[in-house]
């Protein structure tokens, strides 16, 4: 699969998940019975287009309910998800994760693809996970801390919706502006650093990061094709070496090693059986 | 190691799917649908 057919796929799955399109105009977001169910990107239910619930804003919701149940539903979801396709839902499906796929594509003087710290910040969105939505709440007044400090596509859809409804402006405070300078700097660091928000601080990627090595679609290393060569090191944004951890955490499952392997030594599998290794040659990417 | 891999992936399959049902039979869908028909205002900044 080339980089085409991957950015085509996640411009539809943005789309098919935020198809609710006169609620741009209106203001007024969707209510029908596809909000029963959660989306397995990151894409807030407060956008005007959503279709259907966050998977995160649907947890944290679930903790903070004053009657407190486990949260057996957005849960079961959302480790359904984890299980069957692992970080590929970061590379192909989430809507935020394409945007930030867009803007890395903006020019800019200098990319930059590791820097001192980078991988010790990548843990952050685990403390992300674990404290800001999962246990922050209960010592802060059962306030979805995470949602409301933190998320950069609640505040996109804020702007979204205050676009349309000109008395939400009037409603913004402190918050917002903090979450917007979030926003911003998401947005900005986007275009020098590959995917920065999902690097280091998504708590669904760091919960799907928790199953890249059992989910069903893995990659898969041909111990007798490849020769070490080096190029899928080389090209994967994520700096992740396919050869010796074909199924990292910090993999999203974007294909580029896989597409860029001169010895067509790396592909998909589903359950172990191979989906596609035929690497596309007339579609390589050249190595940095 | 595959194999046991797969079995893994498979637990958690159905344990995803035991757990949905669990919630679904809980009625906790419909919690999830009464908090994403609003608008969320923590999520939007406003608080």
């Amino acid at each position: 699969m080339d980089s085409k057919k991957r950015t085509f796929i996640q411009a539809a799955a943005a789309f098919l998940q935020n198809a609710h399109i006169t609620g741009f105009f209106t203001g007024k977001i969707y209510d029908g019975a596809g909000k029963n169910i959660c989306v397995p990107g990151l894409n807030c239910y407060s956008c005007p287009g959503a279709l259907s619930a966050c998977p995160i804003g649907s947890l944290q919701n679930a903790v903070t309910a004053w009657k407190f149940k486990f949260p057996c539903y957005v849960l079961g979801l959302m480790i359904f998800f984890g299980a069957a396709f692992g970080r590929l839902i970061c590379g192909f499906l989430c809507p935020f994760g394409f945007l930030q796929d867009l803007l890395f594509k903006v020019p800019v003087p200098k990319k930059l693809r590791s820097f001192r710290g980078d991988a010790q910040l990548r843990y952050l969105k685990y403390t992300v996970l674990f404290i800001m939505v999962l246990i922050l709440p209960f010592a802060h007044k059962f306030t979805p801390v995470y949602c409301k400090y933190l998320c950069p596509s609640g505040t996109l859809s804020g702007i979204l919706l205050s676009a349309a409804d000109s008395r939400l402006r009037s409603l913004f405070g402190w918050i917002f502006t903090w979450k917007a300078v979030v926003l911003t700097a998401v947005v900005l660091t986007s275009m020098a650093v590959f995917r920065p928000f999902c690097k280091y601080l998504c708590p669904l990627g760091a919960f799907y990061a928790l199953f890249n090595r059992v989910s069903a679609v893995r990659l898969k290393v041909d111990g007798e094709k490849c020769v070490r060569c080096g190029v899928c090191a080389r090209v994967c944004d994520m700096a992740v070496n396919p050869v010796i951890s074909p199924n990292h955490p910090e993999c999203i499952r974007c294909g580029q090693c896989v597409r860029c392997c001169p010895h067509e030594a790396i592909g998909f599998t589903f359950a172990s059986k191979p989906i596609r290794v035929k690497a596309l040659a007339e579609n390589q990417k050249k190595p940095k | 190691m595959e194999k046991r891999r797969n079995f893994l992936t498979a637990a958690l399959l159905a344990a995803a799917a035991i757990l949905m049902a669990a919630g679904v039979a809980m009625e906790q869908n419909e919690q999830v649908f009464a908090k994403a028909t609003r608008v969320c205002l923590e999520c939007i900044g406003i608080g």
